[in-house]
C-alpha cells in the first residue's frame, strides 16, 4: 500500500485513515506488541504468553497458531508479521530440550529487528494461580528496576531499556493519583532476573503522601539470561534520532530567577554619550548672532534644570 | 525562659513531623534514580545474595518492592497537581529515559508543481463550501464528485454549435474530453510523485503500476527485446529464457497463385461440406466446453473467497457436468446464440475445427 508510494490512492475515507495511522509520524504514539508462539510450546510458555497479553491488553496482538520461526537465525518472518500488524515490539515463546521455556523479548525499528533478548523461565506463577484482586486492564504500571547489574553491565542496560519500552504503556501527560495501582518490579542478581507484579494499596499516613502496602497480584517470573542480539551503536543512534519539529525551540536571552522573576537581555551597540538624543528645548537653542558674553549667562539656567 | 520554650516548641514540631513521616520514609544507601515521565524508578543498591535463598526470597523481594515503590510514590506526590472534574491529577514531566522510535522520522515532501507555482504567484487557498445550489435540480449538490452540481457529461440536451460538424456526436465528444482530463490529471499526479522520489518517469506508454502480472512483465521484456535497430534479431536469450514462438503473423493466407491441385481439392471439400445435411456444430461438445469454462471461472472465484464454499461449488459443477446439453438450461439457448454468432463472424469455416464433426 504505502510501499507503492502514493501511486495507489485509497478509495474510501476509512482506508485513507488506516494508511495515515500507519505512516511515520513526528511524535510517535504507543507501541503495540505481538505475542507469538513457536513450533513447540509447553504449558508454562503458553500460559506465560497469555499472562503477558493480559498485562498489555489493548495494545497487544496474541497469535493463537504455532509458527515455526527461529528469531535468532532468521527474523524475516517476524518482520513480515510486524509489517502486517504494524507492531514494533514482539514476544516469542518456544520450548525445546536445549532451551526449555524460552521467551524472546524484542523490538523493531523500521520493521527490522533492533534488539532481542532470550530469557528462560525457571519459575512461573500465573495470574490464575494467585487468587487475589486484580487491577483493571490498561492501567499504566509503575516500573521499578533493582540491582546494580542494570547499571554496570551493557547487556543488562539494554535489557532494562527494552523492558521499559515493553511494559511502559502509552505516554501520558498527567496521571490520576488514585489510579496508580499496578507496579512491576524487576530485580537483577547474577544473571537472573526476578519479575514480580504487585497491586498497590495506598494507606493513610500522617501526611499527604500515602503509605504503600503491596499485594502480590499478577504473574511472577524467574528469568535466566540466555542469548541476546543487540543493535549496533550507529543503528541504535539512528533509531533515537528525533525529527526537527519535536524539540521545542529555546527562547534565547530569557532567564528565570529562583524567585520566579523573568529576566530578559538586550544587546545594544556602543553609544556616544556626548551625542545622545535627549529632550529638545527650543528656547535654549544656541543662536548664531549671540555674543560669547551671553553664553555663560545662558549656561547657568541650563545647569539649574 | 521564653527562648527555651520556643526551642522546645520547634523541637516538638520536628518530632511530630518525623512521626508523621515515619510511615513513608525509607532508608537506602544510595538514592534511587527517578523518571516520573515513565513512572520509572531505578535502585542501584547492592543486593545481598544470601537474602535470595529459596525460603526468604519472596518476602525479601516483597519488602524491597515495597520500599522502592514507596520512594517512587513519594517522588510522584511531589509533582504539581491539578483538579480536573473532581479528580486530582498529577502533571508528569517529559520522560528522561530515551526510547528508540518505531519508524524513522518522516521527511518533508517537496512541493508539487502547482504548489510551487502558487507560492511564486502568491495564490492563497480559498475555503469553499462543500455543497452548491443546483438550479436545474433545485437541490443542494456536491461541488465535485458523484452527482455533482454542474456535470456537463450528464446533460440530456446539447446544442450543436454553428462551426461544428453536424454528424459529430457531441455527447461522445464531452465524454472523451472528460476521459482525457482524468488521464492527464493522473499522469501529472504520478509525475509529481516521481519528482518527489526522484525517479525518472517514462514519457508515454509504460506508466509505473504497483503490481505487474507475469504476462505484463513478459510483454515488457519482449517489447524491450525487439526495440533495437534490427528488431531484436541479434539479441541473445538469457540463460533460461525461451524465445516465444508465436510472434509474427497470426493468420496465414495461401498465396494467390500457388499449388493448383491443393486449391482444387480445398474447393471441392468446401462444396461437400456445404452439401451435407449434418450440422457443422456439435452441440454437446459446445455445451461441455462452455460448462468447463464456467467451472474454471467459478473455481477461481471461490479460491479467492472461502475454501469450503469452493468445494461446494465444485461438487455442484461436477453434478451438473454429468448431464450434457440435453437440459433446458439457459446455457443451452445462450450457447446456440453464441455458436451462431461464431458461425456468422468467422468467414473461414475451417476455424472451429474441434467442433466440426468428422466428415
Amino acid at each position: 500500500m504505502t510501499h507503492s508510494g502514493g501511486i495507489v490512492k485509497p478509495k474510501t475515507k476509512r482506508s485513507k485513515r488506516f494508511l495515515q495511522s500507519r505512516e511515520p509520524k513526528l511524535i510517535e504514539g504507543l507501541k503495540t506488541s505481538m505475542i507469538i508462539k513457536g513450533g513447540n510450546t509447553s504449558e508454562t510458555v503458553s500460559q506465560a504468553l497469555k499472562d503477558v497479553y493480559a498485562l498489555k491488553k489493548p495494545n497487544a496482538v496474541l497469535y493463537k497458531k504455532k509458527n515455526m520461526v527461529r528469531p535468532f537465525e532468521d527474523s524475516t518472518a517476524l518482520e513480515f508479521f510486524s509489517k502486517k500488524t504494524d507492531c514494533s515490539l514482539f514476544l516469542f515463546g518456544s520450548h525445546n530440550k536445549k532451551r526449555p521455556n524460552n521467551l524472546v523479548f524484542g523490538r523493531m525499528f523500521d520493521f527490522h529487528v533492533l534488539d532481542m533478548f532470550e530469557l528462560g523461565i525457571e519459575k512461573f506463577v500465573s495470574l490464575r494461580d494467585v487468587k487475589k484482586d486484580k487491577c483493571p486492564e490498561g492501567t499504566k504500571p509503575l516500573l521499578v528496576f533493582a540491582g546494580e547489574l542494570f547499571e554496570t553491565d551493557r547487556e543488562h542496560q539494554r535489557l532494562r531499556n527494552l523492558l521499559t519500552d515493553f511494559f511502559c504503556g502509552p505516554r501520558v501527560s498527567a496521571v490520576r493519583l488514585a489510579g496508580l495501582e499496578h507496579v512491576l518490579h524487576f530485580t537483577a542478581v547474577e544473571g537472573k532476573i526476578y519479575m514480580r507484579s504487585y497491586k498497590v494499596l495506598l494507606k493513610k499516613s500522617g501526611c499527604r503522601t500515602p503509605r504503600i502496602e503491596l499485594e502480590n497480584m499478577g504473574p511472577s517470573f524467574d528469568f535466566v539470561m540466555r542469548r541476546s542480539h543487540m543493535a549496533s551503536d550507529d543503528l541504535y543512534k539512528t533509531a533515537h534520532r528525533q525529527p526537527k519539529g519535536v524539540k521545542p525551540k529555546k527562547k534565547k536571552n530569557i532567564s528565570h530567577d529562583t524567585f520566579g522573576t523573568k529576566f530578559g537581555r538586550l544587546h545594544m551597540q556602543k553609544q556616544n554619550l556626548d551625542k545622545l538624543q535627549t529632550r529638545k528645548m527650543k528656547g535654549l537653542k544656541k543662536r548664531r548672532g549671540e555674543d560669547t558674553a551671553e553664553t555663560p549667562a545662558a549656561k547657568a539656567p541650563r545647569t539649574d534644570e | 525562659m521564653a527562648s527555651c520554650s520556643i526551642e522546645d516548641v520547634l523541637a516538638k514540631a520536628e518530632r511530630d513531623e518525623a512521626e508523621k513521616r515515619k510511615g513513608i520514609t525509607v532508608n537506602k544507601d544510595l538514592d534511587l534514580e527517578f523518571d516520573p515521565g515513565h513512572l520509572l524508578a531505578f535502585d542501584k543498591n547492592r543486593i545481598d545474595n544470601r537474602e535470595l535463598k529459596d525460603i526468604k526470597r519472596e518476602d525479601f523481594l516483597h519488602s524491597l518492592a515495597r520500599d522502592n515503590t514507596q520512594l517512587l510514590i513519594n517522588e510522584i506526590w511531589k509533582l504539581p497537581t491539578e483538579r480536573i472534574e473532581e479528580v486530582i491529577v498529577a502533571k508528569l514531566p517529559d520522560p528522561t529515559t530515551l526510547l528508540p522510535r518505531q519508524k524513522p522520522a518522516p521527511k518533508p515532501k517537496p512541493p508539487t508543481k502547482w504548489e510551487q507555482f502558487a507560492k511564486l504567484k502568491g495564490i492563497q487557498k480559498k475555503k469553499k463550501t462543500n455543497l452548491v445550489w443546483d438550479e436545474v435540480h433545485k437541490e443542494w449538490r456536491r461541488r465535485w464528485g458523484y452527482k455533482r452540481a454542474k456535470d456537463d457529461t450528464k446533460e440530456w440536451l446539447i446544442e450543436v454549435p454553428e462551426n461544428a460538424d453536424p454528424n459529430e456526436n457531441q455527447f461522445a465528444k464531452r465524454n472523451k474530453a472528460k476521459k482525457e482530463r482524468v488521464a492527464r490529471n493522473e499522469y501529472n499526479r504520478l509525475k509529481n510523485i516521481a519528482r518527489a522520489q526522484k525517479i525518472k518517469v517514462p514519457g508515454m506508454g509504460l506508466a509505473p503500476t504497483p503490481q505487474q502480472s507475469k504476462a505484463e512483465l513478459a510483454q515488457a521484456v519482449n517489447i524491450a527485446k525487439i526495440s533495437t535497430a534490427s528488431v531484436g534479431k541479434f539479441q541473445d536469450n538469457l540463460p533460461k529464457e525461451k524465445t516465444p514462438k508465436n510472434t509474427g503473423k497470426k493468420r496465414k493466407f495461401q498465396p494467390l497463385i500457388g499449388d493448383f491441385s491443393s486449391e482444387k481439392q480445398k474447393q471441392l471439400d468446401l462444396l461437400k461440406v456445404m452439401d451435407s445435411k449434418k450440422p457443422r456444430l456439435n452441440v454437446t461438445k459446445a455445451v461441455n466446453k462452455q460448462m468447463r469454462e464456467e467451472d474454471m471461472e467459478s473455481r477461481q472465484k471461490n479460491k479467492k473467497g472461502f475454501g469450503k464454499k469452493g468445494r461446494k461449488g465444485n461438487m455442484s459443477a461436477e453434478a451438473g457436468y454429468k448431464s450434457p446439453g440435453g437440459d433446458d438450461r439457459e446455457e443451452g439457448a445462450f450457447l446456440a446464440l453464441r455458436c451462431e454468432a461464431q458461425a456468422h463472424s468467422s468467414p473461414n469455416l475451417l476455424a472451429p475445427e474441434d467442433l466440426v464433426q468428422a466428415l
